[in-house]
């Protein structure tokens, strides 16, 4: 657990009686939007034949332009830069929560392991989608929450349906992507745990624990990042989604 | 759990760095560089379309240009067929004619040297005659030594010849 400690390492200023450190998560935040900044630098030659960088940065810009597209439509087009923000900052603070710092004698941190960021996200997210929505529509937008076609002595019964599943939105944004962010964490740490218990216990457990553990462990590594693109994916493509139904209602 | 265990504690500034980074990523990268790459795409889609257009108006052009070329061809041989076609007409029409011509003189020439023929044959077969006559005469006169009057002799050498 000790790697989802937040630890202070200046204790900073204050804001209307909060006390603002510099912590552990913070310092992770900085490094995830240097990372993106350094990498979109590299797509920023706008050359007409790219160059490899160049090139992948192109198809991440262009891997969420067409989602957004895909899903939201021609007026999808002014969400492309949040939804990129949005993606791009998840899955690099994913992936730097991966990285093997501890090497260095640095303890990495997963910023995406904590409910207060992901539950961040996820507000403004479904904040833009209320703006947006109402905005947009006005009070039509509540036109959303009674599909066509239903029966009209079922539509108040339906509505508070459609409203409860449209406020849990949100939630299940955040919790989503902290809970698959930290049970992957903690399942990878419990691995080594095994792995370094069982050398310690003598050869057989070793044998016995410690090798296939770390066999498994491999596996997961592997599967963890996978899990830190796809969850990137999701949170983006809800998100894009949710902002469909604020768009072009249904 | 840390991040529920800590969370009155580091709320606070949680919320704070990542408002900042997220802005910071959001002004900077999302609308400062995603829109510059979007366009960097476009242009570059829209350059490949624009050759890809001209590339294809070059090939139809040049196709309409062949056929020309091959209608322009194929009349111009023709053209020259008829030609030939009328020249060999001509000369063989003209050839027939100096034929006709040619026929017509050798056929003047050759009736003009029979003619010529016949009457030196006449002639000489006149001559042979009287020859013979002559020498019957002197013949019968040194093997008989009778007269044999010209007339006879004539008589005589004329039913030879005609048996001969």
């Amino acid at each position: 657990m000790h790697q989802f400690q937040v630890q202070s390492i200046w204790d900073g200023f204050e804001i209307g009686g909060h006390q603002i450190a510099f912590t552990n998560s913070a310092l992770f935040m900085v490094l995830t939007a240097v990372a993106l900044w350094v990498f979109m630098l590299g797509g920023m030659k706008r050359e007409l034949v790219p160059g490899r960088w160049q090139a992948a940065v192109e198809g991440f810009t262009g891997f969420i332009a067409s989602m957004v597209d895909a899903n939201i439509g021609p007026k999808g087009k002014t969400f492309v830069p949040y939804v990129f923000s949005l993606f791009m900052f998840i899955l690099i603070a994913n992936l730097l929560g991966m990285m093997p710092f501890g090497v260095i004698g640095v303890h990495p941190f997963t910023v995406t392991s904590h409910i207060t960021v992901t539950g961040i996200l996820a507000i403004i997210s479904f904040g833009i989608v209320l703006l947006v929505g109402f905005a947009k529509h006005g009070f039509h937008f509540f036109s959303l929450f009674v599909p066509h076609g239903t029966p009209f002595v079922m539509i108040p019964l339906i509505f508070l349906i459609e409203l409860f599943s449209f406020m849990i939105r949100p939630f299940s944004l955040a919790l989503r992507l902290f809970v698959a962010m930290t049970a992957g964490h903690i399942l990878m740490k419990v691995l080594a745990g095994f792995v370094i218990n069982g050398a310690n216990a003598g050869l057989g457990f070793a044998a016995l624990v410690s090798v296939p553990s770390f066999a498994l462990m491999i596996g997961i590594t592997v599967l963890e990042l996978l899990v830190c693109a796809i969850q990137a994916y999701v949170f983006a493509l809800l998100t894009s989604l949710y902002l469909n139904d604020a768009i072009n209602l249904h | 759990m840390p991040q529920l265990d800590q969370i009155a504690s580091t709320y606070g500034s949680q919320i704070f760095w990542l408002l900042v980074t997220f802005g910071l990523i959001f002004i900077t990268v999302g609308l400062g560089m995603v829109p510059k790459i979007g366009a960097t795409v476009e242009a570059r889609d829209k350059r490949i379309a624009d050759d890809l257009a001209a590339a294809q108006a070059a090939r139809e052009n040049a196709t309409s240009t062949e056929e020309a070329y091959r209608a322009r061809t194929e009349e111009n041989r023709a053209e020259a067929l008829k030609v030939t076609q009328a020249a060999k007409d001509k000369s063989a029409r003209d050839a027939e004619k100096k034929l006709a011509k040619a026929d017509a003189a050798l056929a003047e020439k050759t009736a003009a040297a029979e003619a010529q023929l016949r009457s030196a044959k006449d002639a000489a077969l006149a001559e042979v005659e009287a020859v013979a006559v002559e020498a019957a005469q002197d013949m019968v006169a040194k093997l008989s030594g009778a007269k044999v009057t010209a007339a006879k002799a004539q008589k005589a050498v004329k039913a030879a010849l005609a048996n001969g």
